[in-house]
């Protein structure tokens, strides 16, 4: 529906390219959306998924294949909590701190999780495989407590399983 | 990855399930469920067809009158289950239609990510032609043009599962243009998000759906005047969405008989319960069922421990205490003992479970997940969250609890911008009212004395 | 009109607003912040919180924003209900939380929307215990500062840079309570509005940079009512001085011209007058090349008068950046013979021109406000951001507008902002704009990139298929058919047609053409309108006074017909080639120039009087409307310098007047010269009425420039001396230099030299001195329109010129440039941080015939090196070179370009 806005500027490109593959994938997802600014997440996803974040220089290039201002992709990559502005680990660890796991283990999960890494919340392991984030509630209350590792949801999990569980994802 | 998987992926991975029997299910009494398997596996679209999948959208294409369909699901007063148990059918027919009006968008709403709820993801994962089978008849009444289903990012399966049954159904000519020969055209893009609660809220929703930061809309105009791209927009619940077949099918009589007497409001209900309870669970259930009856299904609390309070349908809903669970759980009974029903979806506090470390889990959760626009929310909930870490620790102070009282009142509806802050005030204002003493004994300081700094900050 | 009823009381209100802003206009006080006059309701911040009640019968009612409510008919409210207050009080409360609580060091102390609401609403006991979130701030280039942890998150920066101006590298970051408002990556905001940031932001986050080095309180700055100098807008400003210097310039309302917003060369582009090198006494210098030797000014009026006596012929050349006063003096002095606007013979032709099709083609030239009304616009030959700053603002609102026309039709009120921006996204109403290259305005605007004659050509096009009675356009192409056609057909279609054009391209047919389209429109839409913009700050006052150009007086100067000169603020190597300026001062035995700045000009001057500048001095300027407004001296200079000379222009050409006629000079007020000008040009005539004369008095007193609580004033001079002298007296104005003097809101007054009233003490304190709150002036707005459309009839124009043909010549396309385009805003130091690096912008074909690639560096004779800008859809044949970069460069001159070999530009 919507088309890429072309924009002439006398700003030079700033040196970060995107890679076709995501360009046109980008371009694809366009398609579904009256407008090119609804593409945005999308295309920040789809960035994310090549770099594991998304990076400064990333942002003004997707804007200019949106044809939006690069405040807006900004203040759009920075307020959801699932794209991250800062490097991460290969995977990321996502422990589910809501109610429902609250109330039934979540402070021994987490503190497990914390003894196993190494690491807090915001943290990457030194070997740069795991980073340990928050998440709201998996909607995996009945198998509480509940975390995700990248696109998998475990539930429930006890300390116990952890150290087996986190060898699937070297 | 396809390398060799350690066993305890496996075994702890998470499945949705229904704690409910194909035996116990039947298409007269559970017509959210009783087509699921009792392997779990997606019903696809043969298996639907087989089913009698599609046979309301047929009928009503065929009657081609979308007025109709709004009058029924009117008349058989189908409320969201999205948690503020609107009238569907009067949502519908207040959406702008006719004249140069241009056709709109319908949003069905599967964010799904209020804590202790995990309803939407079963439908979606197992019965994805149910819920696009319920668009299909929203878009018609609605005069839509083209749906979304606004999921959250962590349901990679449903994603899946919804994409596929999407693919499934465009094909056979259930979406796309001339749906089954009646002219009407429709289709389907599920959209992803990543992440943040706050998408829920529908005007949040539909700015998240234009790329943009999820903060909520002033309504009115609602978004049926002006929703997504300014274009006459509806937004319901997935919950909500998979209702409506059998409505048109069965009319609005056998939808009000469903719930029996227990009642006014018709048709059933997916409830659930989590927390520490024996079989932590979902079930459908007519609409009206008892608190008791759900926490039986569930088998009682776990190791024999005492249920202290709970909450009906979610961190928003306020609290309720034991002796509430023989009221029937709808929207009007729910709402007059100072809760809401929400989704339904109950979660069971035990006795030893402190309800200041609760109130201070809860009110992290919101304070975090504040989109940031309006000051009461975005300001005073975190200080909510301070104060109960104070008293947490012992290091509360006189005046603190007068303090929560305040900020609770101060988050209430119609004070903020939209309901999220009020969400966040129920169970505040509730915990306090019944379990004021449990926070007096977090007052170990008189007003205004020196602190040591820093007070935990924690999270938020 | 509608009733409601406000504690008991009732109130006539206009029913098509809000509660906050009814409430406000009635001078009833309610705290807020999100919400602005300009910018409409968004619910944010929850401050203006009151209670409202269903009926008459309902005493328990419910807490409701009022800036989100209607002020319909029969609404019920408290704002004194002790909940409402409670609440509000929590609000503050909430908002102080994070906040540094720095005010002794902030900026914006003083004058802090913040601290007015905070006192408002009775905060003033801290309960928060906990640590306050701190942040990093940014840089954000030469005019804007930026402290993050004194934001409140109204959300009032974003909505205005990108909602209102357009702006794409703002934004808002992060959530819950870590929203961030700054530039995606830290550097210079791209906006030529920024500054409005400083005045629209309510606490002290964006401050004016420019102001930083010198920093004062509101209090401790003297005002006065000015008129911006930087080019034909004529947007109200309040400069402030301290110590004898600028200090910053605010933003004056003025409800017709520029309402809240100023552009940042207005606001920063004053520091010429604080410049260390501006002359101070008169000089005299014997040879050309000579250090000049200072004179008293006694001996200096003495001397020159004497050498003019002893001239054959004096030429004066006048400016289109000096007051009417000025010029006329100057005119008085040599004679309306020998007087020259100053301004080059082709660029006073269009002006002259401008004049005519004002009065003459039939529409009406709206206000800069008005033209928010206009439902279709076409520029013809303009890049008005870039050649009058705040007018491009005001095109962008009407685009915008269209949203509101949306709204309306489903009950969607015109202040529920946020609402109408969902409602109308990527919908605008039609803004065409004929121009060859990027304009601000593109995002929001269909632009076709043609050279000069195919503007005039689609011009005229347009015209005749509004009207087939206006000529045919002869060979016409195609796709230039159907653009005239979609322009045509949208200008028709439009309840409010509106043309813009101007001087930029310095073209006679482009503003035929627009003369013709407008003449088109008049016999359709009543409504329409037609807009003109000139070049300087008095570019049409000058016009409408008439006078030789430019040229006439080099020729004479040049051919002996004349052996002297006087100069008034006019560098004339800006207007003309070197050469020929050099040749013509060269056989001029006197040049007696006048300015504040040392321009090239005044380089070669064998006297030279110290003028006053805008800041220095009264007088009056025309602006693009043709509006006559007067600018008020804002501090006497020899106050705190008391070596310094500086006089007006007038008062200097005055005395040399009545030295001439061996008269003693006798003092003159500007009151007396007004009128004198006014009588001698019948065009004039209604300047007297531009502001009240010095006689004016409210409740028997005079104006205070001062605010109540400027401090320091018997210290002021202390090393001068320890007794405290009598302030200056004004005989000009009603103004006094001092804060003794009337300063308040109750009596309505179109002279307003500071906005304050008892707790508000920001800018939102114009709210006070507005009939409704974004209204008008409640003494009316300043100024007086000087052209009026006049009954009559004029022939369409067929100078229609030729299709252009291919020629060998590369010519010049001097384009409008908002910083750098201006000769005095270009010498201050934060605009000259903001000019573009030199670029010519060129076509592929004509890059590759000179051989050179983007980037590569070209010259002009001995010019600087400018780099190559490569654009697709330049018109070929032509180089794109900002205005300023290359004095004296005639519009589509032939250039012979060279390229350079290697080294940096
Ligand atoms: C903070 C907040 C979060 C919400 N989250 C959800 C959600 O995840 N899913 C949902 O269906 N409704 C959610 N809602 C309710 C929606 O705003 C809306 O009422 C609902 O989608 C309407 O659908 P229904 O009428 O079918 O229930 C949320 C509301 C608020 C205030
Ligand atoms: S209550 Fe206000 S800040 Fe909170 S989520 Fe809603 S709009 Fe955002
Ligand atoms: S001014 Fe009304 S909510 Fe901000």
């Amino acid at each position: 529906m919507a088309e890429p806005v072309s924009t002439s500027t006398l700003i030079g490109s700033d040196g970060f390219e995107l890679h076709p593959a995501d360009e046109t994938a980008i371009l694809e997802q366009l398609k579904h959306y009256e407008q090119p600014q609804a593409a945005c997440i999308d295309a920040l996803k789809i960035v994310q998924r090549r770099h594991g974040w998304v990076p400064d220089d990333a942002i003004p290039a997707i804007a200019r294949v949106l044809g939006i201002g690069p405040g807006a992709v900004e203040g759009v990559a920075t307020f959801y909590s699932l794209i991250f502005r800062q490097p991460v680990g290969r995977h990321v660890v996502l422990v589910c701190d809501s109610s429902s796991c609250f109330l039934t283990g979540f402070d021994e999960l987490k503190q497990a999780l914390v003894n196993e890494l190494g690491v807090d919340y915001g943290g990457t392991t030194s070997d740069n495989r795991f980073t340990l984030l928050p998440v709201c509630c998996l909607g995996a209350c009945d198998g509480a407590p509940a975390l995700m590792i990248d696109n998998d949801t475990y539930g429930p999990v006890t300390p116990d399983d952890l150290p087996r569980l986190l060898e699937g994802y070297p | 990855m396809s390398q060799s998987i350690p066993s305890q992926r496996q075994s702890t991975q998470y499945r949705s399930r229904l704690l409910q029997p194909e035996t116990e299910r039947s298409a007269d009494t559970h017509p959210l469920t009783w087509r699921l398997r009792d392997d779990g596996e997606a019903v696809w679209l043969d298996e639907y067809l087989r089913k009698d999948g599609y046979q309301s959208v047929r009928k009503a294409l065929n009657e081609g009158d979308p007025q109709a369909v709004i009058a029924n699901m009117k008349e058989a007063n189908v409320r969201g289950r999205g948690g503020a148990g609107f009238s569907a059918g009067l949502k519908w027919s207040l959406t702008l239609q006719g004249g140069d009006m241009p056709r709109g968008y319908l949003i069905c709403n599967a964010d799904e990510m209020e804590p202790g709820t995990f309803k939407d993801r079963l439908l979606m994962e197992q019965q994805p032609h149910l819920l696009i089978e319920g668009m299909i008849l929203g878009a018609y009444a609605n005069n839509s043009f083209y749906g979304y289903i606004f999921l959250r990012g962590e349901y990679v399966e449903s994603a899946r599962v919804l994409n596929r049954a999407i693919d499934e159904a465009r094909e056979a000519g259930w979406l796309g243009p001339d749906i089954n020969g009646s002219g009407f055209d429709f289709d389907i893009a599920v959209h992803t998000g990543a992440g943040r609660y706050i998408c829920g809220e529908e005007t949040a929703l539909i700015n998240s759906l234009e790329g943009k930061r999820a903060n909520p809309r002033a309504k009115p105009p609602f978004p049926g005047q002006s929703g997504a791209w300014g274009k006459p927009s509806v937004v319901n619940n997935v919950e909500t969405l998979c209702n409506v077949p059998a409505v048109i099918l069965n009319g609005a009589d056998w939808y009000q008989g469903l719930s029996g007497d227990r009642t006014k409001d018709g048709g059933t209900k997916l409830y659930g319960v989590s927390g520490p309870v024996e079989k932590p669970g979902l079930w459908e259930l007519p609409m009206g069922t008892t608190g008791a009856e759900i926490l039986e299904r569930a088998g009682g609390m776990r190791d024999n421990r005492q249920l202290k309070a709970w909450l009906p349908g979610g961190a928003s809903t306020g609290f309720l205490l034991p002796e509430h669970l023989d009221l029937p759980l709808d929207f009007d009974t729910v709402g007059k003992e100072g809760s809401r029903l929400g989704t339904g979806l109950l979660t069971v506090v035990p006795q030893e479970m402190s309800m200041v470390a609760l109130m201070r889990n809860l009110e992290e959760f919101f304070a975090r997940e504040s989109c940031g626009w309006c000051t009461p929310c975005r300001d005073g909930l975190p200080w909510t969250v301070k104060l109960l870490q104070a008293l947490e620790h012992g290091q509360g102070e006189e005046g603190d609890i007068e303090l929560l009282d305040k900020l609770a009142a101060d988050c209430g509806p119609g004070l903020t911008f939209c309901a999220h802050a009020p969400g966040a005030a129920m169970p505040l204002e509730t915990a306090l009212r019944h379990f004021r003493h449990e926070f007096e004994q977090g007052v170990g300081k008189p007003r205004g004395e020196a602190h040591e700094d820093p007070i935990p900050v924690g999270q938020v | 009109m509608a009733i409601i009823h406000v504690d008991g009381q009732d109130y006539e209100v206009n029913g098509a607003q809000n509660l906050l802003q009814a409430c406000l206009s009635l001078g009833l006080d309610i705290p807020y912040f999100c919400w602005h006059p300009a910018m409409g309701s968004v619910g944010a911040c929850r401050q203006c919180a009151v209670r409202q009640y269903k009926d008459e019968d309902d005493d328990k009612g419910s807490l409701v924003m009022s800036c989100m409510a209607p002020a319909a008919d029969q609404t019920r409210i408290s704002i004194e209900d002790e909940e409402a207050k409670a609440f509000r009080a929590s609000v503050v409360e909430w908002l102080m939380i994070n906040h540094p609580h720095d005010c002794p060091v902030c900026e914006e102390g003083g004058h802090c929307h913040l601290q007015d609401m905070t006192v408002m609403t009775g905060h003033d006991r801290r309960r928060y215990r906990f640590r306050k979130r701190t942040r990093r701030n940014q840089e954000l280039g030469p005019f804007i500062a930026h402290e993050m942890n004194r934001c409140i998150t109204c959300y009032r920066c974003v909505r205005f840079y990108n909602d209102y101006a357009g702006g794409t590298d703002l934004g808002a970051f992060g959530a819950k309570d870590n929203v961030y408002f700054g530039r995606y990556a830290e550097g210079t905001l791209e906006s030529p509005f920024a500054g409005n940031l400083t005045e629209v932001c309510p606490t002290g986050v964006f401050t004016d940079k420019s102001h930083s080095e010198q920093y004062t309180r509101k209090w401790d700055l003297q005002f006065a009512p000015s008129v911006c100098h930087q080019c034909s807008m004529g947007c109200n400003i309040s400069p402030g001085e301290r110590y004898g210097s600028i200090r910053r310039i605010e933003n004056r309302y003025h409800g017709e011209v520029n309402g809240y917003f100023l552009c940042d060369r207005g606001r920063f582009g004053y520091g010429y007058v604080n410049r260390s090198d501006r002359p101070l006494l008169p000089e005299w210098r014997q040879q050309p090349d000579e250090e000049p030797t200072t004179l008293e000014v006694d001996t200096a009026l003495a001397r020159i008068t004497d050498t003019l006596r002893h001239s054959q012929r004096v030429i004066g050349i006048g400016s289109p950046r000096a007051s009417l006063e000025s010029n006329h003096q100057l005119r008085e002095l040599v004679g309306a013979d020998n007087f020259s606007t100053g301004i080059e013979a082709r660029e006073q032709a269009c002006l002259a021109l401008m004049d005519d099709l004002q009065r003459t083609t039939g529409l009406h030239t709206p206000t800069p406000r008005q033209i928010e009304n206009h439902d279709a616009i076409l520029v013809l030959g303009e890049d008005p951001v870039q050649s009058a700053g705040r007018l491009g603002l005001n095109m962008r609102q009407a685009a915008l507008s269209r949203r509101e026309a949306m709204g309306e039709k489903i009950g969607i009120p015109a202040w529920n902002a946020e609402a109408l921006k969902t409602l109308g996204q990527d919908v605008y109403h039609p803004l065409h704009i004929a121009w060859p290259t990027a304009t601000e305005l593109d995002d929001v605007a269909t632009r076709y990139p043609l050279a000069p004659e195919e503007i005039a050509r689609l011009g005229f096009a347009v015209a005749h298929i509004i009207d087939p009675a206006a000529p045919v356009v002869d060979n016409l192409d195609p796709a230039t058919r159907d653009t005239a056609q979609r322009i045509a057909d949208d200008l028709m279609a439009a309840e409010r047609p509106l043309v813009v054009s101007g001087g930029s391209l310095v073209s006679d047919s482009v503003l035929q053409a627009a003369g013709n389209i407008a003449q088109a429109l008049a016999r359709r839409a009543r409504q329409g309108g037609l807009v003109l913009i000139r070049r300087e700050a008095n570019s049409t006052g000058l016009s409408l006074m008439g006078g030789q150009t430019l040229d006439w007086a080099m020729d004479e100067l040049t051919e002996g017909r004349a052996d002297a000169v006087v100069v008034l603020e006019n560098d004339l190597y800006q207007r003309l080639p070197a050469q020929r300026v050099d040749q013509a001062l060269a056989r001029a035995d006197i040049r007696v120039v006048l300015d504040h700045q040392r321009t090239a000009t005044l380089a070669r001057a064998s006297f030279t009087l110290p003028a006053a500048s805008f800041a220095e001095g009264d007088g009056t300027l025309v602006n693009l409307e043709g509006r006559a407004q007067r600018f008020f001296q804002v501090y006497e200079p020899g106050y705190l310098r008391p070596e310094a000379r500086i006089h007006e222009s007038w008062r200097w050409l005055h005395a040399l007047a009545a030295g001439l006629r061996r008269e003693d000079a006798t003092d003159v007020n500007l009151d007396e010269i007004t009128a004198a000008c006014a009588e001698a040009h019948p065009a004039l005539t209604g300047m007297v009425e531009a502001a009240p004369g010095a006689g004016y008095r409210i409740e028997g007193l005079r104006l205070a420039r001062e605010p109540h609580r400027y401090s320091g004033r018997t210290a002021m001079r202390a090393n001068l001396s320890v007794s405290e002298p009598r302030p200056p007296q004004d005989e000009d104005t009603p103004f006094a230099f001092s804060m003794e003097g009337y300063s308040g809101f109750d009596h309505p007054r179109q002279q307003v030299a500071f906005a304050w009233a008892p707790g508000w003490n920001s800018p939102q304190a114009w709210n006070k001195f507005t009939d409704e709150v974004g209204g008008h002036l409640s003494g009316g707005d300043p100024g007086i329109r000087l052209i009026h459309r006049q009954p009559g009839h004029r022939d369409y124009s067929l100078r229609i010129p030729a299709a252009a043909t291919a020629e060998n010549t590369l010519r010049a396309l001097v384009l409008p440039s908002l910083f750098g385009g201006d000769e005095t805003s270009a010498r201050a130091e934060p605009i000259q941080q903001r000019m573009a690096t030199p670029v010519v912008i060129l076509c592929h074909i004509d890059a590759e015939a000179l051989d050179v690639h983007h980037g590569d560096t070209l010259v002009l004779g001995d010019s600087p090196a400018m780099t190559v800008h490569e654009q697709d859809d330049w018109p070929t044949g032509w180089a794109g070179l900002p205005a300023g970069l290359l004095p004296g460069l005639a519009q589509g001159e032939a250039l012979t370009l060279s390229k350079t070999t290697g080294g940096e530009p």
